[in-house]
């Protein structure tokens, strides 16, 4: 029985808190809401990529750190913190998938570029029905002479706009019937139209992309039927996780903030942190966030190390964290007033990227449902 | 990060199951403290303790000179949780158990210690807490029962309240007003007071349950031995402080709410909706669904601390935390059991048409007692937003 982080862990944690702090403070993250921003900041990314970040959970040998699950949740909870907008989460996933699948030249060609922070690649998943699982790909692909041809309209596609290649999820007809397969498929291909989704989370970039008879070599598909499917089931946990980590520590960055303005702002002759109104707010966003922590934890751990228990832990997470954020997300609002209302203050970054998270990869209401069928309820 | 425990822990956690197998004196005792109206109660109550303490699984982590093992806190904690398992009645001698023991072993004198721990543990000597007073709630350091030093005696006058157990308690662990004229945390003394003596007289009050668990208790002119200080004279505050903060049965809370849980969920495959089991209503399912979340984080929220505690880390604020989580999280287990009853929530125990002898409805008025016992849940904010935050305090405002 040891429910603790390790010491590297707390170091890496601690290490990230204090790197961000000082390279993308909030009024770096301002700046992603200017209309002419990407959304990638690139210097952020080289810093990262040299800290072997983004390279966490790719193997050592292609130039990655072997880190687990829990390594990457810790990490993903302190970018929450700091609302570091970019493809961390595109990559991370696809490297999720990299390192499971067979196809060696594809690992050894992707892998390395991913983990230097050198390439970009991102999963082509949902589709109208946004985050919304059992997911039957209406993306099909037909395979001939000429490879594989895809046609499909992809959507919630994670920094596409950026990308260097996508993981198109689809449908091949393999006999009688349709296989789930995943296919590699270069951004600048001939037939990939991408337009960006505008979300009110400019720290987000999800994107539409369209796959009209685009071509690619039959090689392209780098997992089929039941392997997909598996590994689908397994990164749509380790993404929830990665979601409840950055909702636990957005959370914790809006009760700071909620805490520095209720002591110096002055109302009726007092700080209004002295206000049990005020007080009281701020000690029910503690009383969540901190046993949160603890199901976060047991989840990323899950993950790593309990499959049987992987599915139910990750949604007892996501659902549970994102509805944690968004209520701290209002309840740091109704402490700051007026001003956290503003377009200037910090406050809105990190309440529309509760917004954003607690739809993504799942809505608590579906993550509720999910674990009443886990329980066999 | 390992969830397992080693295997002679492991192998200890069988032994323990296996003993409750063989003893347990009656099975499915919910929520909430037995009643002890009846005397032979009472006694069956005693022996239960005296028979857990034979088997060596109480208060294992006291010194062994004051018949404790001197066990680890993992090796505690096992027996916690299998005791709440196993749906075993609570402790008679809890308050001395929790409360008394672990401050005396701190505080106390050696022949205190000496005088008083052993019986605690083989129920012996039941203790009740003298805390609160009328006016004394929340505000609970403007108490009033004064004690007076005369000779090598305290006088005591005054009244406690809410005041469980006292109607067969042979002790009470009592907080006096010593020094009316310093500020009022200042003045305060922490006494060890025999039910017995002359002068206290105990009226039981019924709770809206029903049952008699709480009385009030009134001091007239009762003589107190000032060998029965506990800690310096004045500074009972500080000694009574650090008793809250002894507070480490963390992972039975846990567990009791788990278990909790699991009977709600019992409930909704029995109970039905529209001819069929309300389990498979998509509105109980999120209903469920959402209180899992809650109660599987506490589990493993448990689960840390207990580790924090075995490594010996501070504690910070926890203790409030938990106490607010863990007691409104009952109610709202116990709150959607009555929605699923609906109106069969309030038949009454007697009534043949109650589910699950009534235990509902009872167990849903139970919680709201604890949400309000030992610092209600707005003390706990509090005490979280001024301590943990570093909140400004209310002001105090000038009496008139």
């Amino acid at each position: 029985m040891n429910f603790a982080l390790s010491p590297e862990q707390e170091l890496l944690q601690r290490g990230a808190r204090d790197f961000l702090a000082h390279q993308w403070p909030a009024a770096a993250a301002h700046t992603v809401f200017h209309p002419d921003h990407d959304g990638y900041p690139r210097k952020l990314y080289e810093n990262m990529a040299q800290l072997g970040w983004l390279g966490l959970l790719a193997p050592v040998e292609f130039g990655g750190v072997g880190g687990t699950c829990l390594d990457a949740a810790l990490l993903a909870e302190e970018l929450g913190r700091a609302a570091v907008p970019g493809p961390y989460l595109a990559n991370t996933l696809s490297i999720l998938v990299l390192r499971q699948i067979g196809a060696a030249s594809v690992r050894r060609q992707w892998l390395p570029l991913l983990a230097k922070g050198a390439a970009v690649l991102t999963l082509a998943w949902f589709e109208e029905n946004a985050f919304a699982w059992p997911f039957r790909p209406q993306t099909r692909g037909s395979i001939g002479r000429f490879g594989l041809r895809l046609n499909g309209t992809k959507r919630f596609v994670l920094d596409a706009h950026v990308a260097d290649g996508l993981l198109v999820v689809c449908t091949i007809p393999v006999r009688q019937t349709r296989l789930t397969a995943i296919a590699l498929v270069p951004k600048d291909r001939r037939g990939v139209t991408i337009h960006p989704m505008n979300d009110v989370d400019r720290t987000r970039r999800p994107c539409e992309v369209v796959l009209e008879d685009v071509i690619v070599p039959r090689r392209s598909v780098i997992a089929i039927g039941s392997q997909a499917e598996k590994l689908l089931a397994r990164l749509q946990n380790a993404a929830a996780v990665f979601l409840a980590a950055d909702c636990l520590g957005g959370a914790e960055r809006l009760l700071e903030m909620a805490v520095e303005y209720a002591k110096v702002r002055y109302q009726f002759g007092r700080p209004i942190g002295s206000f049990q109104a005020v007080k009281h707010r701020c000690a029910e966003m503690v009383a969540q966030i901190e046993p949160a922590r603890s199901l976060l934890w047991y989840a990323a751990h899950a993950v790593d190390a309990l499959p049987r228990h992987a599915t139910y832990a990750a949604s007892l997470a996501k659902g549970h964290l994102s509805e944690v954020f968004s209520q701290v997300a209002e309840n740091a609002l109704r402490v700051l007033g007026g001003i956290g209302f503003t377009w200037e203050h910090d406050l809105h970054i990190w309440f529309k990227r509760a917004q954003w998270n607690r739809f993504a990869f799942g809505s608590p209401e579906w993550h509720r449902e999910r674990v009443a069928q886990e329980c066999r309820w | 990060m390992d969830l397992t425990y080693p295997p002679q822990y492991e192998d200890f956690r069988r032994e323990v199951r296996a003993w409750l197998r063989r003893n347990l004196p009656a099975r499915g005792h919910g929520l909430g403290g037995l009643e002890y109206d009846d005397p032979r109660r009472v006694e069956r109550a005693k022996q239960w303790q005296r028979k857990l303490y034979g088997a060596g699984y109480v208060a294992m982590t006291w010194p062994k000179e004051y018949g404790g093992q001197g066990a680890d806190v993992l090796t505690q904690a096992i027996v916690h949780e299998e005791l709440v398992r196993a749906q075993a009645p609570p402790l008679i001698g809890q308050m001395g158990i929790q409360m008394v023991g672990p401050t005396l072993i701190q505080f106390g004198s050696e022949e205190q210690k000496r005088r008083f721990l052993p019986k605690i543990l083989t129920a012996e000597e039941i203790w009740c807490q003298g805390y609160s007073e009328p006016n004394a709630g929340s505000d609970l350091a403007s108490l009033q029962t004064r004690a007076e030093l005369v000779g090598d005696e305290f006088i005591v006058n005054g009244q406690k309240i809410w005041t469980s157990n006292a109607q067969f308690a042979d002790w009470m662990f009592c907080l006096v007003r010593t020094d009316p004229q310093a500020p009022k945390h200042r003045g305060i003394s922490y006494l060890l007071i025999e039910m017995k003596s002359p002068g206290i007289r105990v009226r039981p009050l019924v709770q809206m349950t029903g049952e008699r668990g709480f009385n009030e208790v009134c001091f007239e002119n009762v003589r107190v031995p000032c060998e029965n200080l506990v800690g310096e004279l004045n500074q009972g505050w500080q000694v009574a402080q650090a008793t809250l903060l002894h507070e480490r049965n963390m992972l039975g809370a846990a567990t009791t709410t788990q278990e909790l849980f699991a009977r709600l969920v019992r409930l909704a495959k029995l109970c039905t909706r529209q001819g069929r089991p309300a389990v498979e209503d998509p509105v109980v399912r999120q209903r469920l669904g959402a209180l899992a979340m809650r109660v599987e984080a506490m589990r493993f929220h448990a689960y840390r601390q207990l580790t924090t505690t075995v490594l010996g880390r501070p504690r910070g604020i926890e203790a409030s935390v938990n106490k607010l989580v863990s007691t409104e999280l009952n109610h709202d287990i116990t709150g959607c059991a009555l929605d699923l009853l609906a109106s069969y929530a309030t038949q009454t125990s007697e009534s043949k048409f109650a589910v699950d002898r009534g235990k509902w409805i009872r167990e849903f008025m139970f919680t709201l007692g604890m949400i309000i016992g030992g610092g209600t849940s707005e003390i706990q904010k509090n005490i979280i937003a001024e301590r943990g935050l570093g909140l400004p305090r209310e002001p105090r405002v000038a009496p008139g």
